[in-house]
C-alpha cells in the first residue's frame, strides 16, 4: 500500500465525517448571536446573551469554583502523576505491575462506576460533598492521563542521562529536580492543560460528589440544558468550549513539537 | 548512599496510597455494598444477601440491561462502519494538512460532551436546524419528530463517541506493515480478500480498543438520553443514577456497577488476547 495521494471520494468522506463533528457546535456558536430568545430563525446580530451571561452572578460563583478545583485537581494530580510515571520509568519495586494494571484500568473504567465509588466513600467517612469531595475526585480521575502523558515522553529518553548523572554523585531528588523535570516539561504542562480541561468540564462524576453548597459551572449548565435550548445557555456553551478549545490545542502544540 | 532510596519510597507510596484508597478501596466498596441490604434510611444495612443480583435480572431491569445492550451494540457498529474507513484514509495520508486534521479529530476527545450533545439539541429540535434545512429543501413538508426518540439518543451517542473509536483505530492502521499487503497481492489475493484476510484481523486489536471506548460510556453518559431521549430510563447510566440520588437503593445501583465492570473485564481480556503477540500501545 503505497501512501498515495487522496481520491477525491475519500477527501469527501473525510470532509463529511470533519462536519457532522463541528457543524453542531458552529451552529451553537452562530446561534448564540441571534436576536431571538425562542426561534432559530435568524433575526439580526446581537451580543445581549453574552451581557446576560456576564451579568448573572451566579454563574460567575460556579465559573469560580470550577476554576479553582480545575487548578488544583491539575496541580496536585499532575505532581503526583509525574511521580508515577518517573518512578513506573526508572524503578523497580514490588507491585509494579499491578500499579501499571490500576493505571490503566482506570483510563477505561466507565466514569460513573468511579463516581459513585467515590460518593460511597466519602458517605462511609462521612464526609460532607462539597469542595474537598469534588477536589479529591478530580484529582484521582486526572492522575491517569497525567501519568500516560509524561510517560509516553519519558520512555522516548535516554537512560543513559540518569546513569551519567548518578555517576557523578547526584542523589535521586537532585536527578529528579535538574534533569528529569527540565527534560519533562513540555510534558508536564501538557498534563497540567489537560487535567484542567478535563476537570473543567467534568459531569459525570461531579454529578455524584458534588453538593448543593458548592456549585460548579459543568452542572450548572447540565441543570439549565434540562429545561431546553435557551440563547443564554448557548453563549455559555460557547465560551466554554472555547475556552477549553484554546486549552487543548495549546497542550496538542507543547506535546507535538518536540516528538 | 543509603538515603538515597527515600525519593523513589516516597514516589512510589504517594500514588500507590492515592491509587489505593480512592480507586482500589472505592471499588472493593461498592463490590462490598453489592451484597448488602438494601436500607432507605442509611446507605445499606450490614446483612449479606444475593436478592440485589437477582432482582437484577428479573424482569423490569433485564429489559433495561438488553436495552442498554442494544443501544450500545448497535452504537458501537455505527462508529465501527463510520470510524474504519475514516481511520484507513486518514493513516494513508500524507499531505501537509495531516496535523491539522489529527488536532480536529483530538479536541472532541478533550473538550466536554454535555456541550457537544447540547448543540446536538438544537440541531434536531422540532423547530430546529435539521427541520428548517430539510423543508427548505423540499425534501419534508411537515417537521419531523427527531428529539426525544431513540434515534436522537442514537445520534448523540455516535456523534460524542466516532472519535473514540476513529484514535485507537488510526493508532492501529498507522503501524500497518505495508509490505503485508504487497505480499498478499503477489500471492494472488484481490482487494477484497486481502481486506477479510490481512488488514481486518490484524486491525483486530484496534478495533476491540476503540469497543471498549465506545461501548462502556454508551451504557452510561446518562446525561445523552436526559437530553435527548425520550424514556428516562433507557440506559443502564440512568438506572444506576436513579438508585443512588433518586429512590436511594444503593446496593441495587452497585450491583449494576459491578455487572457493568464484569463487562468491562470481558472486554479487555479480549482486547488482551488479541494483541497478545503485539506491542499493545492501541490505546492512545
Amino acid at each position: 500500500m503505497k501512501k498515495s495521494q487522496t481520491r477525491p471520494i475519500d477527501a469527501i468522506y473525510l470532509a463529511l465525517i470533519y462536519l457532522f463533528f463541528y457543524l453542531p457546535i458552529a451552529v451553537l456558536i452562530v446561534y448564540s448571536f441571534n436576536n431571538s430568545s425562542y426561534s432559530l430563525v435568524w433575526h439580526g446580530f446581537t451580543t445581549n446573551w453574552y451581557h446576560s451571561l456576564f451579568s448573572d452572578s451566579g454563574l460567575w460563583i460556579a465559573a469560580l469554583h470550577s476554576l479553582i478545583i480545575g487548578v488544583l485537581a491539575a496541580t496536585f494530580a499532575t505532581i503526583i502523576g509525574t511521580l508515577a510515571a518517573v518512578s513506573l520509568y526508572r524503578y523497580r519495586f514490588m507491585g509494579k505491575g499491578l500499579l501499571n494494571g490500576m493505571i490503566f484500568i482506570l483510563i477505561v473504567t466507565p466514569d460513573i462506576v468511579m463516581g459513585i465509588s467515590l460518593l460511597l466513600l466519602f458517605s462511609i467517612l462521612n464526609m460532607p460533598l462539597g469542595f474537598w469531595s469534588l477536589l479529591l475526585a478530580h484529582i484521582t480521575f486526572c492522575i491517569p492521563f497525567v501519568v500516560v502523558t509524561v510517560y509516553s515522553r519519558i520512555s522516548g529518553m535516554d537512560k543513559n542521562i540518569f546513569e551519567a548523572a548518578k555517576d557523578l554523585g547526584a542523589r535521586e531528588l537532585t536527578i529528579f529536580t535538574k534533569i528529569t523535570v527540565p527534560l519533562l516539561l513540555p510534558a508536564i504542562i501538557s498534563g497540567i492543560l489537560l487535567c484542567f480541561t478535563l476537570s473543567f468540564d467534568d459531569v459525570m462524576i461531579s454529578y455524584f460528589v458534588s453538593g448543593p453548597g458548592f456549585e460548579i459551572l459543568p452542572l450548572k449548565i447540565y441543570s439549565m440544558a434540562r429545561l431546553g435550548v435557551k440563547p443564554e445557555l448557548n453563549a455559555l456553551c460557547s465560551v466554554t468550549f472555547i475556552l477549553t478549545l484554546l486549552l487543548v490545542v495549546l497542550s496538542q502544540k507543547l506535546t507535538r513539537k518536540e516528538s | 548512599m543509603k538515603g538515597d532510596n527515600n525519593f523513589r519510597n516516597f514516589s512510589v507510596a504517594i500514588i500507590s496510597t492515592w491509587l489505593g484508597i480512592f480507586a482500589l478501596f472505592a471499588f472493593l466498596l461498592v463490590l462490598f455494598a453489592s451484597f448488602m441490604q438494601p436500607d432507605s434510611n442509611k446507605i445499606f444495612n450490614f446483612h449479606f444477601t444475593l436478592s440485589n443480583y437477582t432482582t437484577l435480572f428479573s424482569s423490569l431491569y433485564v429489559i433495561v440491561f438488553f436495552k442498554s445492550f442494544y443501544i450500545a451494540g448497535a452504537c458501537t457498529l455505527f462508529c465501527i462502519l463510520l470510524g474504519y474507513p475514516f481511520a484507513y484514509i486518514l493513516a494513508r495520508k500524507t499531505s501537509r494538512w495531516k496535523d491539522l486534521l489529527l488536532l480536529l479529530l483530538i479536541i472532541p476527545f478533550w473538550t466536554s460532551s454535555l456541550i457537544r450533545s447540547y448543540a446536538m439539541v438544537a440541531i434536531l429540535k422540532t423547530k430546529g436546524v435539521l427541520n428548517n434545512f430539510l423543508i427548505h429543501l423540499g425534501i419534508i413538508h411537515h417537521p419531523l419528530q427527531l428529539l426525544f426518540t431513540n434515534t436522537a439518543v442514537m445520534i448523540g451517542l455516535v456523534y460524542n463517541l466516532l472519535p473514540f473509536m476513529i484514535l485507537p483505530l488510526y493508532a492501529n492502521l498507522e503501524k500497518f506493515d505495508n509490505r503485508l499487503i504487497e505480499a498478499a497481492r503477489d500471492l494472488g489475493a484481490g482487494k477484497v480478500r486481502t481486506f477479510t484476510k490481512v488488514i481486518l484481523p490484524l486491525s483486530l486489536p484496534g478495533i476491540l480498543a476503540g469497543s471498549i471506548l465506545v461501548f462502556l460510556p454508551a451504557m452510561t453518559l446518562f446525561y445523552i438520553p436526559d437530553l435527548l431521549g425520550g424514556a428516562k430510563a433507557l440506559l443502564l447510566g440512568n438506572l444506576i443514577e436513579n438508585q443512588f440520588l433518586l429512590t436511594h437503593n444503593w446496593p441495587l445501583g452497585s450491583a449494576i456497577s459491578v455487572t457493568l465492570t464484569a463487562v468491562m473485564g470481558i472486554m479487555l481480556v479480549a482486547h488482551w488476547l488479541s494483541s497478545k503477540n503485539r506491542s499493545g500501545e492501541d490505546f492512545l
